[in-house]
């Protein structure tokens, strides 16, 4: 099975969630999407074994080939490429990768070059495999570090999925084709707006999913009536401690320090098991 | 007239409710919500919106089934996963580059112009605000973030205004870049966790990777106060000025659950550090003129 | 010969617009005859690339200088491509622009003077 673990909100704990789950199961395959600024590998620790770049195909003109036709110009819709005094201008920043181009130019004159966006590195600690991937900074676009990420997935263990803050195609990325999404949130005005938008979010894609509360009794009750009239499962309540947060800001995992969370994280994954397949919830 | 923005890396260290206390705190000036895609700065202020625009930020291919042959050939050149095996167009993987379109022999994949989001122009209590909400599963490729921004940046000089007060977003790619672009100073509000700092390392190298002037408070600081510390130090060694260290304090949910900015809900500990950190800021850039 | 001034508006009163790829409008004004015409800048509400919109557009309008604020790398590159000479800098209004243009006030641009991303909220 594959559990997607996001939110909607910043901070509100999809990290927690993701690592100490990872860590209370076995045969685990954890992938950290949020490539924009990964932080499981903090608290997972693991060894890494090896590293590649990822690249996104970027357009070069070749311009004795080229006879300024305007071709290539007249099928990108990015204004990355543009034909001035018959000479090919090409602007890799708003380049999508998507080949026109290349495929459409008469004379063969553009050809595709790598350009390097991201790093995936992968390793483990102990029984847990772990993948995560690094948006270089000053780059625009983390879909595809997600999909290079992604890519790594071993159906063969249970694989848990953090995936990036926010509704839109980051996120969408991270959790597509995934078998069930744990939705993270905080009892407050911002986290059940932002809760709400994620609900869409994960109902447009028609995966499965639950809630988690965080911090479950700093703020109001009405992420619970929410939750309730919309028929959407809390799968867990974790309420704030000093505690937890100290050892969440040291870099520990909640379930090495305290143990008998452990238990609640086994607990969690059964009532996954068992809300995977609910229709309600779709 | 000079533009602020607060950012910060990680998630949920508190940019919205200290962008809310900032637009208590300043005197004229507008307000702009660049997270788009989960925009929470209007809980806050509660706007009576004025206008309101549609967003739209490109096209989406769609297929004309009873034009379709079957060919495949839009598959093929598809290097987005977005053509699925029945010959139908996943809306939320297309990028809209037209390609398949172009290849299609029977001309049966149309492109259609998106409605990605809207966005508002808005009156508050404490100002204008102008801000957006990005469609469900939509691109947030910065473009709407861009227009909030250019928006904001003609109100304020319209109405000859001192300060644009800029909410940011999670993250370092282009909405972030988007809303940091051409400010004349971004405060990275930054928790003191090591997910927090190894963040805010990112989001900082991001600013200095655009020119961009930065400085830092640390949030909720005394939660741990040796990872304070190093914070500390290592703002130092990157020659970033702390504003200020604000206090873990209840009071600050309480406050946005009552839908009111800090500064209004207390004048404890919180509210005060933060009007000692808005009172440098104020100087800070109404000095470099 | 065709010279493209940014303006903020579509007279000669209007005040020169400091951003060449989303200013509001562009004054053409052809030095023979002292004529001008104004005309709306598609490209200021462009997604990306709105400079090189912008510069294209320029182009395609057979004009061989450009009188603006600031120029961006992006329609730098699309201007010196298509041998447009460039003269930033410029404040006031249209009218007064040009008188200076005409008397050789203006020395051309070497460089792009701002960073992409300019036009979009930057003082």
């Amino acid at each position: 099975m594959i559990i997607s673990v996001a939110s909607g909100k910043g901070g509100t704990g999809k990290t927690t969630i993701a690592v100490n789950l990872a860590l209370s199961l076995s045969d685990v395959q954890l992938l950290d999407c949020d490539v924009e600024e990964p932080n499981c590998h903090i608290f997972i620790k693991p060894v890494f074994k090896s590293r590649n770049a990822v690249f996104i195909p970027v357009p070069v003109v070749n311009q004795n080939k080229c006879d300024g036709c305007g071709r290539c110009q007249e099928v990108c819709v990015y204004n990355a490429v543009v034909v001035v005094n018959k000479k090919v201008l090409l602007f890799p920043e708003l380049c999508h990768g998507c080949g026109s181009c290349t495929y459409f130019c008469p004379h063969k004159a553009i050809e595709e070059e790598k350009k390097e966006i991201g790093v995936i590195e992968i390793g483990k600690n102990g029984e847990t495999q772990f993948v995560h991937g690094k948006l270089n900074i000053g780059m625009m676009m983390s879909p595809p570090v997600i999909r290079a990420v992604k890519k790594h997935i071993n159906r063969k263990k249970t694989v848990i999925i953090d995936a990036p803050p926010g509704t839109s195609c980051p996120v969408i990325t991270a959790i597509k084709d995934t078998d069930f999404v744990i939705l993270v949130t905080e009892p407050t005005p911002f986290g059940l707006n932002d809760l709400s938008l994620a609900v869409e979010v994960v109902r447009k894609l028609g995966i499965s999913f639950g809630v988690i509360i965080n911090r479950s009794d700093l703020g109001n009750k009405k992420t619970d009536e929410y939750c309730a009239a919309e028929n959407i499962p809390v799968l867990m309540r974790i309420p704030f401690s000093k505690k937890i947060a100290e050892i969440y800001s040291r870099g520990d995992s909640i379930v090495k320090v305290l143990p008998e969370y452990r238990e609640k994280f086994q607990e969690l994954y059964k009532k996954i098991e068992q809300n995977k397949n609910q229709p309600g919830i779709k | 007239m000079k533009q602020i923005v607060i950012i910060s890396g990680k998630g949920g260290t508190g940019k919205t409710v200290i962008a809310g206390a900032f637009a208590a705190l300043a005197k004229d000036k507008v307000m702009a919500d660049c997270d788009v895609d989960a925009a929470d700065l209007h809980l806050l202020l509660d706007p009576e919106i004025k206008q309101s625009h549609i967003f739209s930020s490109g096209v989406t291919a769609f297929t004309h089934k009873e034009l379709c042959e079957g060919c495949g050939a839009c598959r093929i050149v598809c290097r987005f996963d977005a053509i699925r095996e029945d010959f139908t167009i996943d809306p939320i993987s297309c990028e809209g580059c037209g390609f398949c379109s172009l290849v299609c022999p029977q001309n049966a994949i149309e492109m259609k112009i998106n409605t990605s989001g809207k966005w508002f122009v808005s009156d508050t209590r404490f100002g204008p605000l102008v801000h957006a909400r990005l469609g469900i599963a939509e691109e947030n490729s910065g473009k709407l973030v861009s227009l909030v921004r250019q928006k904001a940046k003609e109100i304020a000089e319209e109405k000859n205004y001192r300060w644009v007060i800029i909410d940011g977003s999670p993250g370092i790619g282009c909405p972030v870049i988007a809303s940091i672009s051409g400010v004349d100073c971004a405060v990275v509000v930054v928790e003191p966790t090591l997910s927090g700092l190894h963040d805010a390392e990112r989001v900082v190298d991001v600013t200095r990777h655009f020119n961009i002037p930065v400085k830092v408070i640390i949030n909720k600081y005394d939660l741990n106060c040796d990872m304070t510390e190093k914070i500390e130090c290592w703002s130092k060694d990157k020659n970033i000025q702390v504003l200020g260290k604000i206090i873990f304090d209840e009071a600050v949910v309480k406050s946005v659950v009552e839908g009111k900015t800090i500064i209004e809900y207390s004048n404890n500990q919180v509210a005060k550090t933060l009007r000692t950190i808005w009172r440098l800021i104020e100087e800070e850039l109404e000095r470099t003129n | 010969m065709k010279v493209a001034i940014t303006s903020s508006g579509p007279t000669l009163q209007s005040n020169v617009d400091p951003r060449f790829g989303r200013c509001p409008y562009y004054i053409i004004y052809d030095t023979e005859d002292g004529s001008f015409k104004a005309v709306e800048n598609k490209s200021s509400l462009a997604a990306g690339g709105a400079g090189i919109q912008a510069g294209q557009n320029i182009s395609d309008m057979k004009v061989e200088a450009v009188i603006t604020g600031n120029v961006g790398p992006n329609a730098f590159r699309v201007l010196s491509a298509a041998s447009i000479k460039i003269y930033s800098g410029a404040t006031g209004s249209v009218k007064d622009a040009i008188d200076k243009f005409k008397n050789g006030e203006y020395k051309e641009t070497a460089g792009p003077d701002v960073e992409s991303h300019f036009g979009m909220g930057r003082k």
